[in-house]
């Protein structure tokens, strides 16, 4: 009698490792600090100008991918 | 025996006295009762904290002044939003807002986990210099700017004359809150006074809750007190300066109450940190709508760096 002891691993797709919680919440996190550097640096008013809207990018991200299964 | 009898004496005289009440209450479920007990919060919060809020936001979008309210209001759309977004003295106040917050946060973080790691040592009296170097975060900023202000007078401030007796020069030879090149660093250096034992408090926290079975497994592989530094005690107490880091950092970008008492902003705008402005084009120059879209976006930053903070401490909870 043989017994297989080879382990049954779940081949899981790339959206599935994506599109969880975690990754998601760590690219909302990115894109809230690169905002609050681009508020507060002192050598492009243009990355100044977009700040606003990139932190507020990355903190409407952040609400919606902390409801995201884990 | 008497208190029980005591307790079931009031129960009977209260259902007694109110037994249509009490067979109403008995009557609701668990989850009505719920709701009962946490509308008043619900509608509390929702008068002074969202109402405003959402009020704010529209006045963003309007030309409204307070001081002329019976001007008819009228919709501009995101025009100040523009405006203050491609505006260069917004931007410098920016500037000197995140000049303050990097400082203050690097020494405070620095010295207060130093502070943290003399003080997890346990030497004798570390009791009272606890308590001793916790004292300024206990004082209000008010008191704290007042004082702080005494200490910088070039004629008479205790901080001048400990200067000129390291460095030699004349104790009024130089002023710490009128200099265009001292006062942003006055400022840096009260902030640090006062929130150091702050974060001194987390980082101590930090340190205590690493297992001593890691150091003495370090201790029988012979790892020195530098490698175990390294490879323990800093990695382990990271989540928690990470955390101080961020509260300190999310407190500083906001901070109002000190500046305005140390410098009111001055001398000229070179510690006109974003409250400042934001105080000044409100309640000086009663740009309402202007200013409310600024409040905005000061609360947009200050509420995306309270998600990672809140990130931050959950993952610390974990641990």
């Amino acid at each position: 009698m043989s017994l297989d002891v080879t382990p049954s691993v779940a081949h899981r797709g790339f959206t599935d490792r994506i599109l969880r919680r975690g990754p998601l919440e760590a690219v909302a996190t990115t894109i809230i600090a690169a905002g609050v550097v681009m508020l507060m640096q002192p050598f492009s008013l243009t990355l100044y100008s977009w700040s606003f809207a990139t932190t507020l990018f990355g903190t409407v991200m952040f609400t919606i991918v902390s409801k995201v299964r884990e | 025996m008497n208190e029980l009898s005591a307790s079931s004496r009031i129960t009977y005289r209260a259902v007694m006295v109110r037994p249509g009440v009490a067979r109403r209450i008995r009557g609701l479920s668990d989850k009505t009762l719920a709701w009962l007990f946490i509308t008043p919060t619900i509608l509390l919060l929702l008068a002074i904290n969202i109402f405003p809020l959402l009020w704010t936001i529209y006045l963003s979008f309007t030309n409204y002044r307070a001081n002329r309210a019976n001007v008819p209001t009228i919709w501009l759309g995101a025009d100040w939003y523009r405006s203050i977004l491609t505006d260069p003295d917004i931007w410098a106040a920016m500037q000197v807002t995140a000049h303050f917050v990097i400082w203050t946060v690097l020494i405070e973080t620095v010295l207060g986990f130093g502070l943290a790691y003399l003080i997890d040592k346990k030497f004798r009296g570390h009791g009272m210099w606890t308590t001793i170097i916790l004292l300024p975060m206990m004082l209000s900023p008010a008191v704290v700017g007042n004082f702080w202000t005494f200490l910088y007078q070039p004629q008479i401030g205790l901080f001048n004359y400990v200067v000129a007796f390291f460095t030699g020069r004349a104790a009024s030879s130089f002023q710490m809150l009128g200099d265009v090149t001292l006062s942003p660093w006055a400022i840096v250096i009260v902030d640090a006074w006062m929130w150091t034992p702050y974060v001194m408090l987390i980082c101590l926290a930090g340190l205590r809750s690493i297992p001593d079975y890691i150091y003495e497994a370090a201790e029988v592989d012979r790892a020195t007190k530098w490698r175990q530094f390294w490879s323990i005690t800093l990695p382990m107490a990271l989540p928690f300066i990470m955390l101080a880091v961020l509260f300190r950092g999310i407190e500083n970008f906001k901070m109002f109450d000190m500046v305005n008492l140390l410098t009111g902003g001055g001398p000229g705008s070179t510690t006109e940190v974003a409250s400042i402005t934001l105080k000044r084009a409100a309640f000086e120059s009663w740009r309402t709508g202007y200013s409310s879209a600024f409040a905005i976006i000061l609360f947009v930053t200050v509420f995306g760096l309270a998600n990672i903070y809140v990130k931050a401490l959950n993952r610390v909870k974990s641990r």
